[in-house]
């Protein structure tokens, strides 16, 4: 009982691991001769990676029956969160350099820009609905909206694949990942409706 | 934010402290070795200006290469040290040697910037040959001794405009593209010039994999009369060194007016050719690179604008965008060769 409470902090502090990495790494001036690239891309893949972990939590419960897995789901989830919006405060501080007006012609001008915003309003929606209260609010509506987290994991593989140029190989990495995800839901549902 | 053409910014804008101790750090190192210590003391108030007046930029004596054969070390015992003037020196601070070697774009390696220096221990530059072939009186295939002997060495400080809107300032040390074509004889049907990266699946593990959308090799191309403009350049070193895979060994080009991708490395085919070649990437997309990609701040890439860039290497919070001129600041040099020319229609 007293080693399962441990878990949870270890998760968190885990899950900031990477974040504390790029702060050393900004600390140290280590992030290499274009560090805004650097920060943009790390962040970018660890948004990616975090929303496809958290997504990958129920089905490792129903497998392995631990409910271990989904307690932690939410709070995988809101580190998706945390990490796009690290993301996007890279992109708007040191990309932008703060040219508030030049966003909206970004957002509209560059289709991956305009999935990436889209799957990151969603990532929001998904956070602000998060606490407990929200989820006994919603009701039924609640699991319909969080459904929503399979369109950005499918918005951020499809962000990432427009910006890759010679070689796919990480979109279709974490593209395999999330179809494998929705299919074993998919297959699931289709189980639990047949009997 | 205020954007300065690069005639404005102090090279301390451009370069973290840090660095210029490095720059210093091995400008001392190279007046030892040319000028006997008792001068040194005197070198580092030179620092700032440029690296020129008679003296080669050199690699810090920690990471100079062993040579890739011994008749090499004879051929860079006599390097023509840059001028004092545009066009082939730019006067401004060097991107140091440390970042020059290691954020690199050499997708045969891989795909992040670091890869290509990571991933090319196996790599062999020698021996090398090269296949000389089309619209010459001399074709054949000739090994790289007999490709450099009649060359003369000599260094230029070039900058470097990536088509990713970053920069560098590097000093290469090469040869005039147009005095090695002039040895092929090239016939009137010549009008242009095709070049072949190496493909090697055993030392480029960027070949192997299986989701990259490119046909290998790397092709680009030139016109005739951009292949024989004085500023294009066959570069065999960097710093006064020896090419590093990862920067293109042992032979690649430089065409310093045009967007990076268009300067190929490890070069193993040359052809002359009547009509356009096919290039890798305008063969990938079309619409966003074009067999010119002359450096021009008024056509933007779909993805980003190109009327900035980076000048590396930065620091998160020194970072220095700088406005990008067209033609990279050669347009004296080259802007008749397009005369006429609609260049956002032929980028
Ligand atoms: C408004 C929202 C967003 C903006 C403006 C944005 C912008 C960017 C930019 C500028 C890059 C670098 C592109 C390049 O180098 O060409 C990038 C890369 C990336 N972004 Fe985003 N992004 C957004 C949201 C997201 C979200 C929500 C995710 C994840 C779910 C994400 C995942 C990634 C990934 C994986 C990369 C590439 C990393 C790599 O290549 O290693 N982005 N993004």
């Amino acid at each position: 009982m007293q080693m399962r409470k441990l878990i949870k902090p270890l998760v968190f502090v885990l899950a900031l691991l990477p974040f504390s990495v790029l702060v050393l790494r900004i600390l140290q001036n280590n992030l290499g001769p274009d560090p805004v690239q650097e920060l943009s891309l790390d962040t970018g893949e660890w948004a990616l990676r975090f929303l496809i972990i958290a997504l990958a939590m129920t089905p490792l419960r129903r497998i392995t029956n631990q409910i271990e897995f989904t307690r932690h789901r939410r709070m995988l989830g809101l580190f998706a969160l945390f990490y796009a919006t690290t993301h996007l405060l890279v992109w708007l501080m040191f990309v932008l350099e703060f040219r508030w007006f030049a966003i909206a012609e970004e957002i509209l001008e560059r289709p991956y820009i305009t999935v990436g915003f889209i799957a990151y309003l969603i990532l929001i929606a998904l956070g602000i609905t998060s606490p407990k209260f929200m989820v006994r609010r919603l009701g039924k509506s609640w699991k319909r909206l969080h459904k929503l987290v399979y369109v950005a994991a499918i918005l951020g593989v499809l962000h990432l694949l427009w910006i890759l140029r010679l070689d796919i190989g990480p979109a279709v990495f974490y593209g395999s990942l999330v179809a494998l995800l929705l299919g074993y839901r998919a297959w699931f549902s289709f189980q639990a409706r047949r009997s | 934010m205020l954007i300065k053409k690069p005639s404005d910014i102090k090279p301390s804008e451009i370069t973290p402290e840090h660095v210029y101790r490095n720059r210093r750090q091995f400008i001392e190192d190279s007046g030892k070795l040319l000028l006997g210590a008792a001068a040194a003391s005197t070198l580092p108030s030179v620092a700032n200006a440029q690296i020129g007046a008679g003296l080669m930029a050199r690699a810090p004596a920690s990471m100079r290469r062993s040579p890739p054969a011994a008749w090499w070390a004879d051929k860079f015992a006599n390097i023509k040290p840059a001028p004092n003037s545009a066009p082939f020196n730019t006067g401004e601070s060097l991107t140091p040697y440390e970042d020059v070697v290691s954020y690199n774009n050499f997708y045969e390696f891989g795909m992040n910037k670091g890869d290509p220096s990571s991933n090319s221990g196996d790599y062999k530059a020698d021996p090398w040959s090269v296949e000389i072939s089309g619209e010459v009186a001399k074709p054949g295939t000739y090994n790289l001794e007999d490709i450099l002997r009649p060359h003369d060495l000599e260094e230029r400080i070039y900058r470097l405009r990536c088509v990713e809107a970053w920069s560098m300032v590097i000093p290469w040390v090469g040869f005039p593209l147009a005095d090695l074509i002039k040895r092929f004889e090239p016939t009137s049907k010549a009008k242009y010039i095709e070049f072949e990266t190496l493909v090697d699946p055993e030392t480029m593990p960027g070949v192997r994999s299986r989701f990259a959308i490119v046909d290998w090799p790397y092709r680009e191309g030139l016109r005739m009369d951009e292949a024989m403009n004085p500023l294009t350049l066959m570069a065999v070193g960097v710093y006064g060194d020896y090419l590093p895979p990862q920067n293109g060994a042992p032979l690649r080009l430089i065409v310093p007016w045009k967007y990076g991708f268009k300067s190929i490395k490890a070069i193993v085919k040359i052809n002359f050719r009547e009509t356009m070649p096919d290039t890798t990437w305008v063969d990938l997309q079309a619409q966003e690179y074009g067999f010119f990609a002359n450096v021009n701040p008024a056509v933007h890439h779909p993805r980003w604008r190109q009327d900035t860039e980076r000048r590396l290497p930065q620091t998160l919070f020194s970072r220095s965008r700088i406005a990008t001129e067209p033609f990279n600041g050669y347009g004296e040099q080259v802007a008749s060769m397009y005369e006429g020319m609609d260049l956002s229609r032929y980028f």
